[in-house]
């Protein structure tokens, strides 16, 4: 042991790298002595939206609990590896404290009892685990997997809020505990297929199952470290709990079987088929994870305990050994400077302890005795033998599945086993192996001694209120000749058979024309974009009279729909006018008229002019001196002005004909707009502000000219901002014109 | 009087509406004018119309002693009538400007480098 010593380059690494290590080994060890041990759920509850009913809630039972353990266990190896595999890096700490982020928002998705706080949670893991997979971000490749793996999860992950949101509105509550002891039967409300489509999306999307497998092999970019996080007990995993986790509530609903049977079966296999043609062996590691999650899938399709007992025990063995696999396949890489199946030449010569871990994984990997994997997969073939009808079916896939991972453990094993002439004894890190061996050791241990991890199973499955726990037979690597034992042999075989011919296969699996999703994804993308494009293209032309139309047919079509749909209408009334309004009306028109036909611009601004002192009239005529003043004024200056300008514009364009289609636009926002207007004029006034600076005018402000009180004291900074409104103009229109002068010369 | 007036300043910026949709930004500058008076106009008439009184308060009085025309909208009309003119008048030394740089007003031939560009996917 004297041997051991941490590479690190500062005292400070060896803080962080220590210290995060304790601290997730410190959970762990926390979970198993105070949270294991009790019989009833934990609860822990802090107000959040009190007006929104939505609390920012924890539920701590025994499917919880087995993810603690798992989580906050293997993160504790997983930051012991990572401290002596990055060691010197450059961004080290900011690995640590993502990495950190992590492993808190996946332990918040496990324990959260609200089924919104999960989603923050659920989208934070998306969210860290785009900064981890992107964390070599000077790579393209890494970026781009970084991305596409965040655009699927969150894509997923917003199905899932939408499916959360009509799940709480069935039953009632967002609180899980309450949905899950309910005793609503909610599998026969005509919503629940969408429940179960935009939450199975969400978790497909998550757990990487058929047809969003393709992000999952990308996110390899990652550091090792992380892929052994993620693929073992973290962001995966979190698809796989959210299923599990709803499964007492929903599995019994029409829709659950076939859409996870299906997905869950399609995805084992071909995660054992891609998993047969790669050479990496950490491309072929995460394969072999796209076939474990759809083994797990499709086991939590069934209804019933067996399946979710199975689904359980499963979940711990390919926790260990797939971070035993992708930790040994780092340590190999660092020290070896290389990842691929050959590089596994003689790993026994190197190093029998490491490569003794190797072999315990694959032998679990492979489901052989005595490793754990063995026991699940025993247990996995009872459950689906139990259950009758279609589970034939995916029996017949996972046992393929389970076939081809057989052949990779024994291309694995033969490998190391084989002597190689140029392997010599070689030195890995302790760190970096010392996990692996813990983990192989563990998972024998496990196996071997199943009496811990039954009696775990059990209060698992007491906590989360089934009763039929008891009729689980107790784990155990021997219950005699029975058919699952049968169907390991059937597997043994087939899986050797694959194996002895694997090179041929290999060849024939090149050879053979695959649909790519990933560059599926990228056509996907790259449409998207152009759609966008072309929607932005239609939208924003730069050309003044189509953008124009575009705002005024929203607006108009808006409004339209909105009177359609109205409860009620106002109650039009018509009243009387006088003789010199009209007048006044008329004479507005007529010039409105004039303008518009107008050819000339002399002729145009003339009609202006009388519409502006049309308006002024109209002012004088309802007691708005000031007002009509101010308008004469305003007219007057624009006439000056435009008379001005005039010499330095072009005349007007003939016109010829009427635009029918911009007339008909016109008066349709025109007609709106009178709608509206008299629409309002109908509701009764509160004129409780105009009452007030009736009142205050003089007793306060000592003006009796309440308008201009109210410019001048009420509302003084109202008229100090149109002051500087005119003065910004102002100035803006004399940098126009003196850079104008200064081009002239 | 409200429905009266009501049409009429829909019509109004039906008028200046059809101005400004024509292309010619000369055109747009006279329905910009049309559609300021409207849109002061429909201020004035949402706060009710009082025929001849104006909001003063007599001699001697604390309060006004009949009903007057409603202060509040006038003032904003007030205001509205200025910014308008401020308006109109910066968008006709940008016309100026246009018509000296471009050689024309007409605003619905593309602009040189107003459409956004496209970005490079890679």
């Amino acid at each position: 042991m004297a041997k051991v010593t941490l590479q690190a380059t500062q005292p400070i690494d060896q803080y962080i790298h220590l210290g995060s290590m304790l601290w997730s080994l410190g959970l762990f060890v926390l979970a198993i002595y105070h949270l294991i041990p009790l019989d009833t759920p934990v609860t822990w509850s802090v107000d959040w939206l009190g007006a929104l009913n939505i609390a920012f809630s924890f539920y701590i039972d025994g499917l919880s609990r087995l993810f603690i353990l798992l989580i906050t266990g293997i993160g504790a190896l997983i930051f012991a590896f990572s401290g002596h595999y990055l060691a010197g890096h450059p961004h080290r700490h900011r690995f640590f404290l993502y990495l950190h982020l992590f492993m808190l928002a996946m332990l918040g998705v496990v324990t959260a009892d609200n089924l919104l706080t999960l989603f923050i949670f659920w989208e934070l893991t998306s969210f860290t685990s785009y900064l981890l997979i992107g964390f070599n971000h000077a790579a393209a490749r890494s970026r781009r997997a970084a991305l596409q793996g965040l655009l699927v999860t969150g894509a997923g992950g917003l199905c899932l809020l939408a499916g959360v949101i009509l799940l709480a509105q069935i039953t009632g509550s967002f609180a899980l505990s309450e949905i899950l002891s309910g005793d609503l039967v909610i599998h026969e409300h005509p919503l629940i297929t969408a429940v179960i489509v935009l939450i199975g999306l969400g978790a497909l999307t998550k757990s990487a199952q058929f047809p969003f497998h393709f992000w999952l092999p990308n996110a390899m970019e990652a550091p090792t470290p992380v892929s052994a996080f993620l693929h073992s007990a973290t962001m995966v995993k979190a698809g796989i709990y959210l299923l599990a986790r709803l499964h007492p509530v929903l599995s019994e609903a029409a829709l659950w079987m076939p859409l996870l049977a299906i997905t869950g079966s399609i995805t084992a296999v071909l995660g054992g088929v891609l998993a047969l043609k790669q050479r990496d062996l950490k491309q072929t590691l995460a394969y072999t994870t796209l076939m474990a999650l759809g083994t797990l899938t499709a086991l939590l399709s069934q209804p019933g305990t067996a399946a979710v007992a199975a689904a359980s025990i499963f979940l711990v063995a390919h926790a260990l050994y797939k971070a035993t696999l992708f930790l040994s396949v780092g340590a190999i890489d660092h020290t070896l400077g290389a990842k691929r199946f050959s590089t596994l030449f003689g790993l026994w010569q190197r190093d029998r302890l490491f490569a003794f871990a190797w072999l315990a994984a694959a032998l679990s990997l492979a489901g052989l005795p005595p490793a754990l994997g063995f026991i699940s997969k025993e247990m996995l073939y009872d459950s689906l033998l139990q259950t009758s009808g279609t589970s034939i079916w995916v029996l017949c896939a996972l046992l393929l599945a389970n076939a081809m991972m057989v052949a990779l453990a024994f291309s694995m094993s033969v490998r190391i086993l084989r002597p190689s002439p140029t392997a010599v004894r070689t030195k890995f890190a302790f760190f970096e192996t010392g996990g692996p061996i813990l983990m192989a050791l563990l998972g024998l241990w496990l196996a071997m001694a199943p009496k811990a991890l039954d009696q775990a199973m059990r209060t698992l499955l007491a906590t989360w209120g089934d009763t039929a726990a008891s009729e689980i037979i107790p784990l155990g690597l021997w219950h005699g000749i029975n058919p699952a034992l049968g169907l390991s042999l059937v597997t043994l075989s087939l899986g050797l058979l694959i194996g002895r011919f694997h090179a041929r296969l290999y060849r024939r699996l090149h050879r053979l024309p695959m649909v790519s999703f990933d560059r599926g994804w990228d056509h996907f993308l790259a449409t998207f974009v152009r759609f966008a494009e072309s929607l932005t293209d239609m939208i924003q032309t730069n050309r003044l009279s189509r953008d124009l139309s575009w705002v005024l047919g929203t607006l108009t079509g808006l409004a339209l729909l909105i009177a359609w749909n109205a409860p009620a209408w106002p109650h039009w009334e018509w009243g009387p006018a006088p003789l010199k309004l009209w007048l006044i009306v008329i004479l507005i028109l007529a010039g409105t008229m004039f303008s518009l036909i107008a050819q000339s611009r002399i002729a145009a601004i003339t009609g202006l002019g009388v519409v502006g002192i049309g308006v002024a009239l109209i002012f004088i005529l309802f007691g708005a001196p000031d007002v009509a003043i101010t308008q004469l004024l305003v007219e007057t200056l624009l006439v000056v002005l435009i008379a001005v300008a005039l010499l330095n514009l072009p005349t007007l364009p003939k016109q010829t004909g009427i635009r029918w289609g911009h007339a008909t636009l016109a008066l349709a926002t025109g007609f709106v707009i009178s709608g509206t207007l008299w629409g309002i004029t109908t509701q009764p006034l509160d004129r409780t502000l105009t009452s007030f600076f009736e009142q205050a005018s003089w007793t306060e402000a000592y003006g009796r000219n309440i308008v201009n009180v109210i410019l001048v004291d009420f509302r003084a900074l109202d008229t100090f901002g149109e002051i500087a409104v005119v003065l910004t103009a102002a100035i803006g229109a004399i940098a126009l014109l003196k850079d104008m002068r200064m081009r002239k010369r | 009087m409200e429905a009266l007036l009501s049409g009429l300043i829909g019509l109004l910026f039906a008028a200046a509406l059809y101005q400004m949709l024509s292309g010619h930004f000369l055109r747009f500058l006279l329905g910009l004018v049309m559609i300021s008076n409207a849109a002061t106009l429909s201020v004035f008439v949402a706060g009710r119309l009082t025929l001849g009184q104006s909001p003063l308060i007599p001699k001697g009085a604390d309060a006004p002693l009949v009903e007057v025309a409603n202060a509040l909208p006038q003032a904003l009309v007030l205001t509205a009538i200025v910014i308008g003119l401020g308006l109109f008048a910066f968008t006709l030394f940008l016309a100026i400007r246009a018509f000296r740089r471009l050689g024309h007003l007409n605003a619905n031939s593309a602009l040189p480098g107003l459409r956004p560009r496209k970005e490079t996917h890679s």
